[in-house]
């Protein structure tokens, strides 16, 4: 037997290797997909469908939504409900999806550009509210689409086509400015870990609230060229060689710089009422149950 | 159980702005996301209070670019949506605007217009954001919009925006003014099995059968709300009826001119405007809003003074009534157009009379409304 699944639920046959083991979880009508060799985009979504399968989630009730980029690319390739939003606003999108359907789980999947540069300003204020979210937010530290521009994670003295001598201005250190504004789960993984990445988002994929995922990513064509990192296969060497596994460091010290060590694991796994629990709690009680 | 107090059965002394949230509630909007802005922001106070009564969701966002974002992802959820705002943030909800009609999203976008241009005159009025409403987005489409001119008309209107936005799929633009927003007078409110509401077009097609932007005879294309299975994708990017993204000239050419026919061919049935002692007029008021409030006195003093004037109002602004123009133009001497800008409705007059009968705009910068006798004497220059 041999059955795609192109479009739509349908069945997928494990064991004929004529069919892609994640077929099922893919819109093949869209394949080819756009991302470059040693991408860790193409990482980054199997390590989402696995970490989706192992869940145990109705994936029918969960929803994609990004906004623009490489990454924001990856709702149009999974075949869940998923939403393609203009540039940085996949958050107050997701806000909305997320509150008018409760049964919903909403996942944010996009880069770094979107959600702490145009975005940043959602990304704090979702995070304040805990709405019920979980980022995957894949930074390479530049906006590989438009070619290799500086953008808000792009380290001081690394190159960006708009940072031609260099970027001169500090980074964001995207778990710090997560944690800092109320996410409940904030976790850092390399697209080299693709086991623990797989395993935080098979955690973090049931629990309430806003959880923020980061995945350090090469971006071969831009930022690594612009940078003389080498290839993909160096800049994997290089995240096994300088990233240093401390569940619970404090974000504060997780700053990544043009060279250096990454720290990586679950910097935060809380709770805290989300925006829906207040809201539920106090406000709906009292507005419908008189004074 | 909620109906009783979704539905405000009654007569009313009511603001416009009020009126306006209740008429979002009448239609079954149960979301509503919005950013403080005078002279707006009381509809959204009035949405924090009311909405948690009837188990709808009111969220405060960081901004009019969230707020804009927020009731289109609800509306995908499967709620009836609606954001208010005016000048500064009406600016600030063009981009997703767009994103809305590209995804051919119901919602309800209210603007409540004030003195512009920037931060402008918070506390006064203008109508100066309707050429704002038909073009503010970038790209081509087709948009509607409705201009109340009381607070009966903005609970009415707004009841009927999501209404439009439902049958059309698109959002539909609410432009209020301050003055309207901020009056009193009587509202009345109909008991609830009055009112007609349209429901959202849910498809009654199978998951794998159903595309997101695949139009029937109707040009209009059937919902899905996310979490039933059709596992649809929606993007801005241009798109086929799948709603894949596709880059090039042919289906940006399907796209857009599949957003347009869906309004053009319908206008007939979306348009309505008032026609005023129209029959014997050589002169015609072309206004809406408040300012045609003040033109119905001019018009008064312009019988009592013998001539013969009528007036045309806009209810729907966009689309705009062209054949209504044209028709009217060969048989008059003149149309007058009173609006608080500096000719914006009165360009699509001009346009459509073709030349057939002067086009006279009756100027104002906002601030204050116009004087009847201003435009009085407008009318007789145009006679003499």
């Amino acid at each position: 037997m041999n059955k795609t699944a192109a479009t739509g639920p349908s069945t997928v046959y494990e064991d004929d290797l004529r069919v892609h083991p994640m077929a099922h979880f893919l819109r093949m009508d869209r394949m080819p997909h756009i991302w470059c060799s040693s991408c860790g985009l193409g990482s980054t979504m199997t390590c989402f469908i696995m970490g989706l399968k192992e869940s145990g989630l109705d994936e029918e009730k969960v929803a994609v939504v990004s906004g623009i980029g490489c990454s924001g690319r990856m709702a149009g390739y999974l075949n869940l409900d998923s939403f393609h939003t203009t540039h940085g606003r996949a958050i107050p999108f997701a806000t909305g999806l997320s509150l008018a359907n409760p049964d919903l789980r909403v996942v944010v999947l996009s880069g770094d550009g979107d959600i702490a540069a145009i975005g940043g300003n959602h990304l704090i204020h979702a995070a304040r509210r805990n709405q019920d979210m979980l980022i995957v937010c894949v930074n390479n530290f530049t906006y590989g689409m438009t070619g290799g521009q500086a953008g808000p994670t792009t380290p001081v003295n690394a190159r960006g086509t708009t940072a031609p001598y260099g970027a001169y201005e500090y980074p964001f250190n995207l778990p710090y400015l997560a944690m800092a504004s109320g996410a409940t789960y904030v976790v850092r993984w390399t697209a080299l870990h693709l086991r623990r990445l797989k395993n935080s988002i098979a955690e973090a994929l049931p629990k309430k609230g806003f959880r923020f995922i980061e995945v350090i990513s090469p971006c071969p064509t831009a930022y690594a060229h612009l940078n003389r990192l080498g290839s993909g296969l160096d800049l994997m060497r290089a995240y096994h060689d300088n990233s240093v596994i401390k569940h619970g460091a404090d974000p504060r010290e997780a700053d990544i710089g043009f060279t250096g060590k990454i720290i990586v694991g679950k910097f935060l796994d809380s709770e805290r009422p989300t925006f829906r629990d207040l809201m539920v709690e106090n406000v709906a009680r009292k507005a419908r149950g008189g004074r | 159980m909620a109906a009783d107090r979704r539905v405000l059965t009654g007569e009313h002394f009511m603001t416009g702005d009020h009126a306006c949230a209740e008429g979002a509630l009448a239609a079954g909007c149960s979301f509503f996301a919005g950013y403080p802005i005078t002279p707006s922001t009381e509809i959204a106070e009035r949405m924090a209070l009311r909405l948690p009564q009837v188990e709808g969701v009111f969220i405060q966002m960081e901004d009019e670019i969230a707020s804009m974002n927020a009731i289109l992802g609800a509306a995908w959820g499967g709620a009836k949506t609606m954001t208010c705002t005016s000048g500064p943030g009406f600016s600030l909800m063009m981009e997703n605007l767009g994103l809305g009609i590209v995804m051919e999203t119901p919602t309800v976008l209210v603007n409540i217009q004030r003195g512009g241009p920037s931060t402008g005159l918070p506390t006064l009025v203008g109508q100066a954001d309707m050429m704002q409403a038909r073009w503010g987005s970038h790209g081509h489409y087709e948009i509607i919009a409705l201009c109340p001119n009381s607070p009966q008309e903005l609970f009415d209107h707004t009841l009927k925006a999501f209404n439009l936005s439902e049958q059309y799929r698109i959002p539909v633009l609410v432009m209020g003014d301050e003055s309207v927003g901020h009056m009193s007078e009587k509202v009345v409110i109909p008991p609830a099995d009055e009112l007609k509401i349209t429901p959202r077009n849910y498809t009654k097609k199978k998951p794998g059968a159903y595309w997101p932007h695949e139009v029937g005879d109707d040009d209009i294309p059937e919902m899905v709300k996310a979490g039933d299975g059709y596992r649809i994708h929606v993007t801005g990017l241009t798109h086929d009826k799948r709603g894949y993204p596709i880059i090039d000239a042919k289906t940006q050419d399907w796209m857009v001119r599949h957003l347009i026919d869906k309004i053009q061919k319908n206008k007939h049935k979306i348009i309505e405007v008032e026609e005023i002692e129209l029959e014997d007029a050589e002169v015609c008021i072309v206004s809406y809003g408040i300012s045609s409030r003040v033109s119905y006195r001019a018009m008064e003093l312009a019988r009592d003074a013998g001539i013969k004037c009528g007036m045309l109002r806009l209810i729907t602004a966009w689309p705009f009534c062209e054949d209504k123009i044209r028709e009217l133009a060969p048989r008059l001497k003149a149309f007058v157009v009173v609006e608080n800008n500096f000719g914006q409705m009165s360009l699509e007059v001009e346009r459509c009379a073709c030349g057939k009968c002067l086009t006279r705009l009756v100027p104002h910068a906002g601030g204050d409304i116009h004087d009847p006798e201003v435009v009085l004497k407008a009318i007789k220059e145009t006679v003499r």
